[in-house]
This record gives C-alpha cells, sequence and structure tokens, in this order.
C-alpha cells in the first residue's frame, strides 16, 4: 500500500502552485522590455560598401547558393569598368533564419549580419528587402577589406599597382 | 397591482439579475482562469486588451462570433446544432432554485432571494446535472468524429461513475437539513455549516463536483492530448463557444451548490448576504483552478476504480453513519 505516499503525491503539488501564485512570472514583457541579446546575435542582413565607397557586392551568388532556406535571390550584371554587380538583390526575410550561412559564403565580405531582429510587421510582403533597403554607407565589420584591390582584377587600379602586388609579368620577354 | 402580478414581475427581475450576473461572472472566470493559471506557471497570462487584459472575454467573444460556423459532411445536423445550447441551458436552468441570499423585504411582502424555492430543489439539481451530460453525449454523437465519439463515450461512463457518489454525498446534507429545498438547507447551516459536520461528505461531494465539471483531473472527455478536444473537436464559432461557456456556467452552478450544502450558503458575519455566497462561490471556483493547475489527469479506467471502488462505499458507509447518528441524537 503506498496510500501516504499517494496522499503526498496528491497534496504537494498544491502547495507548489500556491507557492509559485505569489513568485513573479518569469515572462519578458517583449516590446516594451527590450530583451539583452548577445553581442554577437545574428539578425538582420546587410550589404555594405569597400572603404572606397563602392558597392562590395559581386552578384556571384554564393550566398543564395549557401541559403538553406533560398531566401537570397539576385540578378548578376557588369558595368562598362569591369565591375560586376548586382542588377537587383532580395532577401526574403519572412523566409530568412538567421543563421548567417552567407555572410561566411561570400567572398568580398559584401553580406554581413546585424543585431537588428524587430522586424515584426503586419504586412508580409513589406519584408521582402530590395538593394536599396540592404545597401549600407559603411564597411560593416571589415573596413579594410577591397575585393577589387586584392583579386588582382585591373578594375579599381590598373594591374600591379595595388599595395603588395608586383607587376604583372611580359609573358613575351622572352621571345626572341 | 395585484399580488400574482407582483409576484410575476420579482421572478422576471431575479431571472434577469441572475441570468446578467451568472453570464457575467462565467466570462470573467475564463479571464480569471486564464490569469490565475498563467502566475501558477510563473507567466502573466492575457495582458494584451485592455488594462490587465480585462478586455479579453470581450475580445474572445467578438472573435468567437465572427468565426466560421463549421458543419462537418455527414453530422447529423440537427443534433450538432442543438447540444451545445443544451449544455449551456441546463447549467443555466440549475440556478433557478438557489438561494443566493437572505429574504428581503419589498413592498410589505418577504421576498425570498430564490427565483424558485422549489421543494425539491436537489432533486432537481440531480436530475439537470445528469440531463446536462446529453449535451456532450450528443454533441459527439452527431459529430461524426472518432475524436468526439471517443469523447462522450467518456462523459457517459464518466457520469454514471461520479453521479451515484455525488448524489450519495448530498443524502446526509438532506438527513440533517431534514428537507430537499435548498432553501432549508441553507437555513438549517444557520449556526454551524455542514462542512465542519460532516467533512467526509464535504471530501467526497467536492470531488464529485470536479468530475461533474468535468476538468483536469477528470477532463477525459476533452482530454487534449488524447483527443484533441473531445466531445467538441468538430465545433466552431460561437458553438464551440457554447459550451465553453456551459463549462465555466457549470463551474459556478458547481461552486454554487458546494456553498449551499456545505459552505452555509449565504450565512456569514458582517457582510451581507449575497456578497458572501459570491466570495463562497468564487472560493470554490478558485480551488477548481487551482486543482487544475496541480494535478495530472486521471487515466480513465483510474477513474472508474476510484469512483465505484473508493468514493461509492465511502459514502455509503457515511451515509449509515450520519443516520445513525442523528438516530442517536434524535
Amino acid at each position: 500500500m503506498h496510500i501516504w505516499r499517494d496522499i503526498r503525491g496528491t497534496l504537494q503539488p498544491f502547495w507548489v502552485t500556491l507557492c509559485n501564485m505569489f513568485r513573479k512570472p518569469v515572462t519578458q514583457k517583449y516590446p516594451e522590455e527590450k530583451p539583452d541579446l548577445p553581442p554577437r546575435y545574428r539578425a538582420r542582413l546587410i550589404l555594405t560598401r569597400d572603404p572606397d565607397g563602392n558597392e562590395r557586392c559581386v552578384a556571384c551568388h554564393l550566398c543564395s547558393a549557401a541559403c538553406p532556406v533560398d531566401c537570397i535571390s539576385m540578378q548578376a550584371i557588369e558595368a562598362e569598368d569591369g565591375r560586376r554587380y548586382a542588377q537587383w538583390f532580395r532577401i526574403n526575410f519572412t523566409r530568412c533564419i538567421y543563421c548567417g550561412m552567407c555572410t561566411e559564403a561570400c567572398p568580398t565580405l559584401a553580406i554581413q549580419v546585424t543585431g537588428d531582429f524587430e522586424l515584426a510587421g503586419r504586412d508580409p510582403l513589406k519584408l521582402v528587402y530590395e538593394k536599396d533597403d540592404l545597401l549600407v554607407d559603411h564597411c560593416g565589420q571589415n573596413t579594410e577589406y577591397n575585393f577589387y584591390r586584392q583579386s588582382g582584377i585591373g578594375v579599381a587600379v590598373p594591374r600591379g599597382e595595388n599595395p603588395g602586388e608586383s607587376k604583372p609579368v611580359d609573358a613575351k620577354d622572352l621571345l626572341p | 397591482m395585484t399580488e400574482p402580478l407582483i409576484t410575476l414581475a420579482l421572478i422576471i427581475v431575479k431571472l434577469v439579475v441572475v441570468f446578467g450576473v451568472v453570464l457575467t461572472l462565467a466570462a470573467n472566470l475564463v479571464l480569471a482562469e486564464r490569469k490565475i493559471l498563467g502566475r501558477m506557471q510563473l507567466r502573466y497570462g492575457p495582458n494584451r486588451v485592455g488594462p490587465f487584459g480585462m478586455l479579453q472575454p470581450l475580445a474572445d467573444v467578438i472573435k468567437l462570433i465572427t468565426k466560421e460556423d463549421f458543419i462537418p459532411a455527414q453530422a447529423d445536423k440537427w443534433i450538432f446544432l442543438f447540444a451545445p445550447g443544451l449544455s449551456a441551458v441546463t447549467a443555466l436552468l440549475t440556478f433557478a432554485v438557489v438561494p443566493f441570499g437572505p429574504p428581503l423585504t419589498l413592498f410589505g411582502q418577504s421576498v425570498p432571494m430564490v427565483v424558485i424555492d422549489l421543494n425539491v430543489g436537489v432533486l432537481y439539481f440531480l436530475g439537470l446535472s445528469s440531463v446536462a451530460v446529453y449535451g456532450i453525449a450528443l454533441g459527439g454523437w452527431a459529430s461524426n468524429s472518432k475524436y468526439a465519439l471517443l469523447g462522450s463515450i467518456r462523459g457517459l461512463s464518466q457520469l454514471i461513475s461520479y453521479e451515484l457518489s455525488m448524489g450519495l454525498a448530498v443524502v446526509p446534507v438532506v438527513m440533517m437539513a431534514k428537507s430537499f429545498s435548498l432553501n432549508d438547507i441553507v437555513m438549517a447551516q444557520e449556526k454551524i455549516p455542514f462542512l465542519l459536520l460532516n467533512p467526509v461528505a464535504f471530501l467526497i461531494f467536492l470531488i464529485s463536483v470536479l468530475a461533474e465539471s468535468k476538468r483536469i483531473p477528470f477532463d477525459l472527455p476533452e482530454a487534449e492530448n488524447e483527443l484533441v478536444a473531445g466531445f467538441h473537436t468538430e465545433y466552431s464559432g460561437m458553438r464551440f463557444g457554447l459550451f465553453f461557456v456551459g463549462e465555466y456556467i457549470n463551474m459556478i452552478i458547481l461552486g454554487s451548490m458546494v456553498a449551499v450544502f456545505f459552505l452555509g450558503g449565504w450565512h456569514g458575519p458582517v457582510l451581507p448576504g449575497v456578497l458572501w455566497f459570491i466570495i463562497k462561490v468564487l472560493l470554490v471556483c478558485f480551488f477548481f483552478i487551482w486543482t487544475r493547475a496541480s494535478l495530472p489527469r486521471l487515466r480513465y479506467d483510474q477513474l472508474m476504480h476510484f469512483g465505484w471502488k473508493f468514493l461509492l462505499p465511502i459514502a455509503l458507509l457515511n451515509v449509515v453513519v450520519t443516520g445513525a447518528v442523528l438516530l442517536a441524537i434524535g
């Protein structure tokens, strides 16, 4: 017979719930009380510019390939000076899961995460961000990196004139 | 004015007042339950609509009324439409016999604070509480859904296992008050409530009433995690709302029955009688909510065992002992 155990097991929960009723709830009242998020929290994505003020994105599609929920899409186009850029660039934030894999894939450090998580709204179409909404006027995390100055393509300056870059070899100087 | 006309007018006034108070209480009880449950689980509960979420019942009603009233294919249409009303109306009807205050003197005549002082009030209550289960049984049957049907089967089998002990728990009360009228039962508790005279009957009645209200730990007919929503799985909109409100009206009714049978009805020091009555009813309702926060759901067979093998013998024994004591006292 476990009758005493059963009676205790029936009455004890009443005491526990009564005690809990007079404790402070653990709920965060979100819109009024902002949550204390970690400093490296990943949320809304941005497109940064290089130190010269040009767009970093070269529309290589690696971010959209890396995206597990397929929320990034773009159209690549080339400017007259040889720069590739995105004709349009679209991130659907109703799908985005803030995993940050696009930033890991990006070879030019163009797409980066910010801590801004407050994207809630009533109209889902307002969460489809176009290039104008994504592009910012700063370099983001890395203030020195400029893809066109590192890649050896003569777009930013002629070939061989970037810091630490040797002149291109004249392939014909061995010819008789 | 002639005497019958005054009586009729008084009855109508009392009806309207009782109807209004009970429905308002039921709506706010939903809010109170969500709030108290929330606090017991370290949450706030609804706190968005109006100050402290006080307008939540109103928002709920608007939502329920504007939702689609869906009737499943091959459902027994008329019974399906009729069942929710049955469960709400039987709950409301019970309140006709509940004395909620001391008699008042109006126009030179004594007005009892009860809609109708039936001399078989106890039987009326027991009868209606048995009829109430038809709402569940028919609703589940007419839905043409296996979950709903399972829920109503459970409701019926639950009924026969607790109704007996509930009736037998009231028998000592009737024996002590020497009357079936709820008014006389309250009057008999003027000095000392039956809770102190017969605590065993009180406990049995409280447990049976928990089962009657179909709430945790005896909410088998609607066991959410087994039967989706039990007997009201297929209901939507205000028909679901009627079942829902019926449950809370039932809670108030059963609370007032516990108050009338065992807590001394409207008797109490200092405060006016009506206030005492409401306080006692709300205390019982709080106990219902508290139980919901504390206990897990019993298994189907556990309830049957508990009802038939534990509550019923004790209730029978209690009747015999009470009778013997009453006989000895004379």
